[in-house]
């Protein structure tokens, strides 16, 4: 058996379509909305804030929060029971540490700036769709930053070396593997690696390469959709 | 919220003046859209003004309670995500997702709007649970109203999946729907020194003295009840309020027409 066409049609380093919004949350300091293929994130950032109780502050700098998670029905099977869940708190500790490298929060001891993305939809690379949307949204709120981060998964199904798998992908029959990965695109580090399956490196360091021209592309489709919001027309 | 905005609210509304310039009776734009989640059986997104809610219909198998044996059952959840305010915060749902989730419960099943008879697959063995969740996006105000349309409407967006040998295969949905016939609104009026108004903006929310839920169906019948904030109402304020809210529905049910 081996991977010769992609299930939905895709060519192997073709991306879902990708929809990028900022300012979607009227109520938040800052929001976006990132949507792949059928995978949807919204993403709020409210702060910089005082931070309590007082022993989580940080008095050097401020505090990076984020909260994923999942609307009850938006996954494809049965209904997601609403609150935290063993795999939503590691994802959350992950997002937060793919975004952290990019922001500065020297200016705010003490405080907290709270990250929550949240998903009506999802179709496979949710994790990543969350820090697209997180770190749009983290611009939007004009948190300083060194640059946006770009995520996207790349992976192996059979012998084919694929860009951003969905569901019927990764529940393929057959070796799979699954690696989402976060990018700062001007400098070309990793800021999440993460990996379920099973790869030898070669093929490793190829994908994760793809992963950081894939990253080029998505970054310029973050980049417009704050310039949508930001730029003075006519100007 | 600053006191010199609530003595503002206030003081216009002494003029028949609304904050934003409404009439009392007048909502701010609504729209509802319906099968925005295709993970979820039936889904609506509803806004009014900048208030946004998305609900979404999941069906699972169970078993009945022990003593309704032949009836399915249905249940609704509102989750005030943290993300649609600053004033919400992570974790299980507080004092006001539970009241609004109840009200619009109680909308739903007092009007028998489901039949859960028809959710019996075997009886005392297997029924469809039906879940009504309601996530919020954005708090601009009237989340109850904006909640019990959005959950009228992701009903009547639902169509229930395959069932095969007591397990649901989510990947195909058939054309059955759930059969409503009904369509219980709830409409929220409020009173402000003695000013009955409609839809209100989150500001008026906090000045609000007493509100009224009144939730009808299109025969004008009144299926559920609730009274909030601190200071009672009387006869003839209940009157008034529940003449506004029949007014209302009549005029919001308009918007279902283009579903189906």
């Amino acid at each position: 058996m081996s991977y010769k066409k992609r299930i939905d049609g895709r060519k192997f380093d073709e991306l879902r379509k990708i929809e990028a919004k900022v300012g979607v949350i009227p109520n938040a300091d800052g929001s976006a909305y990132f949507k792949i293929g059928d995978t949807e994130a919204y993403a709020c950032v409210y702060g910089p804030k005082h931070l309590y109780p007082k022993f989580l502050q940080n008095p050097t700098k401020g505090v990076l929060r984020c909260n994923y998670n999942m609307m009850p029905f938006s996954g494809s099977g049965d209904r997601v029971r609403p609150g935290p869940s063993r795999r939503s708190k590691e994802i959350s500790l992950v997002t937060e540490k793919a975004l952290l490298p990019v922001v500065n929060l020297d200016d705010f001891p003490n405080a907290v700036v709270d990250v929550f993305i949240e998903f009506p939809q999802t179709d496979a690379g949710s994790r990543c769709a969350g820090i697209c949307a997180a770190s749009m949204a983290l611009a939007d709120a004009g948190i300083v930053m060194k640059d946006l981060v770009a995520a996207v998964s790349v992976g192996k199904v059979d012998d084919a070396l694929v860009v951003d798998l969905n569901y019927n992908e990764e529940s393929f029959e057959g070796e799979v593997a699954d690696i989402p990965v976060a990018v700062i695109p001007s400098t070309g580090e990793f800021t999440l690696l993460q990996m379920d399956g099973i790869i030898d490196k070669d093929r490793l360091l190829k994908a994760l390469d793809t992963a950081k021209k894939v990253a080029e592309k998505i970054v310029k489709i973050q980049r417009e959709a704050l310039k949508n919001k930001f730029e003075i027309k006519g100007a | 919220m600053d006191y010199a905005l609530k003595d503002h609210i206030k003081e216009y509304l002494k003029n028949d003046i609304r904050y934003d310039k409404r009439k009392f009776d007048e909502f701010r734009e609504t729209s509802i859209e319906t099968g925005v989640v295709k993970n979820a059986e039936g889904s609506a997104r509803v806004r009014i003004g900048e208030t946004e809610v998305i609900v979404g219909v999941k069906f699972e198998l169970g078993e009945p309670y022990p003593d309704l044996q032949d009836e399915g059952t249905m249940s609704v959840n509102v989750e005030l995500l943290a993300m649609s305010s600053p004033e919400f915060e992570p974790g299980p749902p507080g004092i006001q997702a539970i009241e609004m989730a109840r009200v619009v419960d109680r909308g739903i099943r007092e009007s028998k709007v489901i039949d859960t008879k028809k959710l019996c697959i075997r009886k005392g063995e297997l029924v469809w649970m039906i879940n009504i969740d309601i996530c919020t996006i954005n708090d601009a105000g009237n989340l109850l109203d904006a909640s019990g349309i959005g959950a009228l409407a992701a009903l009547l967006d639902a169509k229930f999946p395959v069932e095969k040998n007591g397990k649901i295969d989510y990947k195909k949905k058939t054309s059955k729907k759930l059969g409503i016939t009904k369509q219980p609104l709830p409409i929220t009026v409020i009173k402000i020194n003695d000013k009955f108004i409609v839809d209100p903006i989150h500001e008026e929310e906090l000045v609000l003295e007493s509100r009224l839920t009144v939730t009808t169906t299109e025969d004008g019948k009144i299926c559920a009840l609730q009274k909030g904030g601190d200071l009672p109402l009387s006869l003839d304020d209940i009157s008034k309020m529940i003449d506004i809210a029949l007014a209302k529905s009549k005029e919001i049910r308009k918007l279902f027409k283009v579903i189906k």
